[in-house]
């Protein structure tokens, strides 16, 4: 059984936020994941925004953390080199009221200290972001937001605890949780663990790890959302965020470019009974069309490569839920942790590790501590790099993805980092390879040759995502043996 | 009288064949659309096209096909025979892979350079 | 970077459209044609293809796809002046025909030619593009992507398949899984016709007794990790009709719902792309909006027979050597237009003074019609009529004009198919 000083239970953004800022004292980390990769709750499905702070009632943790957790955001993508782009935001205005909403959201702004927000007329919006309805009477503005690729800036966060001797245990679903004098041993689909202290970061699951120490006071509510991918075609067509003003199931619509360069437009909101509940609707999807095309009426929707839903890991509390379990102690929450829970995952980790020290818990720095991550992107180079780095390893010239140029180098790179992909999914999230036009027609049966070669495994055993998401059922030539 | 769709070419004419008068065919677009649509009602026939398995080349399997078309009826005992082959590369186009496949005078063809 | 060499003739792709266009290069007068393929080896998606069919026109037999791909890889092997490198793929081209390439082998490579031609084939639409809704277990496919598991690598995608669409892939496909074992349950299309040639649909669906549901749709995958069943509705136009659903059991969709034709690689050249067939707008002689770079096959419109790819290939690869020797066209262009009744029509642009003795212009009807006739007019005056027995979307109609018709032709020729009124 192994043995942490802390088990973080979930590797979705805040999991391995937590991961990431104990990996730097002396302490044992081990993090529990029911998935078969990281980040694959709500973590890979919203919006990829790191929002300014301008939306959350001053006040709240959700505003705080969101203000100071967007500054941290910056600094551990650029360090860590995960996808990230600056680009402003625009809350568009259609009618009085929406100028009274972003007049109070330009209050708010101010309040929770987010800089350089400021209510723009009609025409100064166009003549920043050409592409937006000019029916607009207005819109606020805010200069710094930014995009990122969520799941990379988990994955970058939780293999960089791994690199500083945290564990990232896969496949790894908390069944049960025994409280003991000394601690807590924690059973699992893939075994038992021990620890001292547990921090709950189970996203849409985090009500039914607390109750399992008998802390029934966190109420889900599952609130899926669902989004269009368009073609980069689209993504070039905004180069801002673009949301519509909120309302009491959430931001609206929003439309926006993504780090890879495709347009996404999305989200609505509608109750659903669990986290896994991701499916997209037939009724409510094309709704979104209508929504977008408000904000920006020359998205051509023929351009759409890709659907997905996700789950907003949203409680009773309309506050994210940081607490030191009111039921059993040396047992901290970070629960509810929906919007604006990706730019505030930093500082709630820290947050978390306070309430940790609270409870005992005694943290001394690694004088060793390893805060980098360098990673090739083939299709990010300049044409003097892509010749110096097939000559330096002719993997990369082999292109494997040809929607992405996404090539044999980066795939092996990604399966020989410190989190190992186990699924066509898995690589596809860490390289690119299947996101695109095609998604992955072409390259899915090279990614599976790639993935089981360097694995060591038949390709038989290959998931598409989880574990049980097989693709292929055996061989042909076997029909009648 | 029956209706026939002829599967010779593209064009998929549709025959019509008078089963109660020698089998005369019309509807036909060619010569091959006569025969066909008499043998469609008498004793069909396919060509069969699948792979067989092939060791020391670049890929696994090895396509084939009957050298001509076999009785329907005998499609899926044909099946069953070339689950049973095995090749060895280098193979062309035109090398029999099971020769008179179950006594019907009818070969198993490569159809690919490996 | 400096170009690394100088060739004739580039031809990006090596599959049908891209062998025929480096043989015809080189048999009319171009003394280095390069042929750049991504796979392994030339013959493109013909190489997946084993069911027999192809080569009726060109070959007149009838062969398999590999077969196929064999006697034009072969050719290209022949001629001397042309060469051919495999698992090489091309970034991008430019207006001055310059080409981008990278392999294992040689590395970072920039190419200079005299004409291009682009043969880059065509992709599958997706489950993502035309947004089935549901759960996203493993378990949707395209059929192309199970046709390479199976016939290429050996392995089975399923034991109990449902194919949404009628296209030809899905149907020999629905065939090939059947012959290997698989439990194939359903075809699902949602026109009131089938979209694939009426021979697939007798000898792939008839003959193993697999259904063909007409105006009908998958309206909802359940599944957590694998497929576990599909909800099908009928559809009114192409609604779903609330009340109409039933579901099967299966652990496979297969997706045979379009092609489009792949040219990222073309709009980076800043070529004009017709909206009607996602490819490039063509000239009778190949040429697209950006003079000496040339388009054919799939990449230009989706085909259904590989021997007009061939066709359509040998006379781009003809026109692709004229360029390179300093031939240029000119003269008035006349745009041909699609009436009622037709989908696109392709060549988009026809110019008289470079025909030879007639032009071929290929369309697509939008529904399936008994005997009607196709009428070619230029001005309200009819310059042309053909009559079809039967015509179908599936299947790409082709018809002739002989050159001297083209002197009561002005700026615009219109291509329109109506009821034969006989």
């Amino acid at each position: 059984m192994k043995n942490y000083d802390i088990l973080i239970i979930g590797c979705g953004v805040t999991g391995a936020a937590v991961a990431y800022e104990l990996s730097r004292f002396e302490l044992s980390v081990g993090v529990v994941e029911r998935s078969n990769d990281v980040g694959c709750g709500a973590t890979k499905a919203n919006s990829a925004i790191l929002h300014a702070g301008y939306d959350p009632e001053p006040g709240t943790l959700c505003a705080r953390l969101n203000v100071e957790g967007v500054k941290l955001a910056k600094q551990i993508c650029e360090k860590l080199s995960v996808l990230r782009r600056e680009l402003p935001s625009f809350v568009l205005a259609f009618t009085d009221a929406d100028i009274r909403l972003i007049h109070e959201l330009k209050e708010r702004a101010d309040a929770n200290g987010v800089e350089g927000a400021r209510v723009l007329s009609r025409d100064e919006v166009l003549a920043i972001e050409p592409s937006v309805n000019p029916d607009i009477l207005g819109a606020l503005y805010a200069p710094h937001s930014a995009i990122v690729d969520p799941w990379e800036y988990t994955c970058a966060m939780a293999e960089t605890a791994v690199v500083n001797g945290a564990d990232v245990n896969l496949s790894c679903g908390v069944r049960s949780i025994e409280k003991h004098e000394n601690g807590f041993i924690v059973h699992t689909s893939g075994g038992d663990f021990s620890a001292k202290y547990i921090v709950n970061a189970a996203g849409c699951y985090a009500s039914e790890i607390a109750a399992m120490v008998g802390d029934t006071d966190i109420k889900p509510i599952n609130l899926c959302g669902q989004y269009y991918v368009l073609d980069k075609c689209e993504g070039k067509k905004v180069n801002s965020v673009i949301f519509r003003c909120p309302d009491e199931k959430g931001k609206g619509v929003l439309v926006a470019p993504t780090v890879h360069g495709n347009m996404i437009v999305g989200p609505d909101a509608f109750e659903v009974r669990d986290g896994d509940s991701v499916g997209t609707v037939a009724e409510t999807l094309p709704k979104l069309k209508t929504s977008g095309l408000r904000s920006v009426p020359g998205i051509d929707f023929r351009q759409v490569i890709h659907e997905y839903a996700g789950v907003r890991p949203a409680t009773a509390d309309s506050d994210f839920i940081i607490n030191i379990s009111p039921a059993c102690e040396n047992f901290v929450n970070l629960a509810g942790i929906k919007s604006p829970g990706l730019p505030a995952a930093p500082a709630v980790a820290l947050e978390g590790i306070k309430l940790l020290r609270k409870c005992g818990l005694e943290t001394k720095e690694k004088k060793n501590f390893t805060d980098k991550r360098e990673v090739v992107r083939f299709n990010k180079l300049g044409e003097e790099e892509k010749a110096e780095i097939i000559k330096q390893d002719p993997l990369y010239g082999q292109i494997i993805c040809r929607c992405e140029t996404v090539t044999e180098g980066d795939i092996v790179a990604a399966i020989r980092r410190p989190i190992q992909p186990r699924s066509i999914d898995a690589i596809k999230r860490r390289t690119g390879a299947g996101l695109g036009r095609c998604q992955g027609g072409f390259c899915s049966p090279r990614v599976h040759e790639i993935l089981a070669r360097e694995l060591g495994v038949s390709p038989l055993d290959i998931t598409l995502g989880n574990d049980g998401s097989y693709i292929l059922t055996g061989e042909t030539k076997e029909a009648q043996r | 009288m029956k209706e026939v769709i002829c599967i010779c070419c593209p064009k998929g004419c549709h025959l019509n064949v008078d089963d109660e008068n020698g089998y005369a065919v019309t509807g036909n677009g060619c010569a091959r659309g006569v025969e066909y649509g008499k043998k469609e009602l008498i004793a069909p026939t396919r060509v069969i096209t699948s792979t067989v398995r092939i060791n020391g080349a670049a890929y696994v399997r090895c396509p084939v096909k009957t050298s001509a078309p076999v009785p329907k009826g005998m499609i899926s005992e044909i099946m069953k025979k070339l689950d049973d082959v095995l090749l060895t590369a280098p193979v062309s186009v035109g090398d029999v892979a099971l020769a008179n496949v179950c006594g019907l005078g009818i070969d198993i063809l490569v159809t690919r350079n490996l | 970077m400096t170009a690394d060499r100088y060739y004739d003739v580039i031809v990006i792709g090596g599959g049908p459209a891209g062998l025929a266009a480096a043989v015809s290069a080189c048999d009319n007068g171009a003394e280095s044609v390069l042929v750049i393929e991504r796979d392994r080896e030339v013959g493109g998606i013909l190489n997946q293809c084993i069911h027999n069919g192809f080569g009726l026109h060109y070959f007149k037999e009838e062969l398999t796809g590999p077969e196929y791909a064999a006697r034009f890889a072969k050719m290209v092997a022949e001629k001397e002046n042309a060469e051919v490198l495999c698992n090489t793929m091309v970034l991008s081209v430019t207006p001055d025909r310059r080409v981008v390439c990278i392999s294992k082998e040689l590395g970072y490579r920039v190419y200079e030619a005299g004409a291009i031609i682009l043969c880059m084939g065509c992709r599958e639409r997706t489950r993502g593009a035309i947004a089935i809704p549901g759960d996203r277990p493993a378990g949707v496919l395209t059929a192309g992507t199970a046709q390479r598991y199976v016939n290429i690598e050996g392995y089975m995608p399923g034991k109990r398949v449902v194919i949404l669409g009628s296209g030809d892939i899905g149907l020999i496909m629905a065939r090939r899984l059947t012959l290997e074992g698989a439990k194939v349950l359903a075809c699902v299309e949602l026109c009131p016709y089938s979209n694939g040639l009426t021979r697939n649909i007798v000898q792939c669906l008839n003959d193993f007794d697999i259904p063909l549901y007409l105006s009908h749709t998958v309206t909802n995958i359940i599944g957590k990790d694998r497929v576990e069943k599909i909800q099908i509705s009928r559809v009114d136009g192409y609604t779903p009709i609330p009340g109409s659903e039933f579901e099967i059991e299966c652990d496979t969709l297969l997706l045979s719902v379009g092609l489009i034709p792949e040219n990222e690689l073309t709009k980076g050249a800043g070529i004009e792309i017709d909206r009607r067939t996602n490819g490039a707008f063509v000239h009778e002689n190949m040429e697209t909006s950006v003079p000496g770079i040339f388009a054919c096959g799939n990449v230009a419109h989706v085909h259904d027979l590989v021997d007009y790819v061939t066709a359509e290939s040998l006379r781009a690869g003809a026109s692709a050597a004229k360029f390179a020797a300093g031939v240029r066209c000119g003269g008035r262009s006349v745009s041909v237009r699609n009436g009622n009744g037709v989908n696109y029509t392709l060549p988009q642009f026809i110019r008289p003074e470079n025909i030879d003795k007639s032009v071929e212009i290929f369309f697509r009807t939008n529904k399936v019609r008994g005997k009607s006739v196709i009428r070619v007019t230029s001005g309200g005056t009819v310059i042309a009529q053909f009559k079809r027995e039967r015509m179908a979307p599936g299947e790409m109609e082709k018809i002739t004009i002989p050159k001297p018709l083209f002197a009561k032709v002005n700026d615009e020729l219109v291509v329109e198919v109506c009821d034969d009124p006989v």
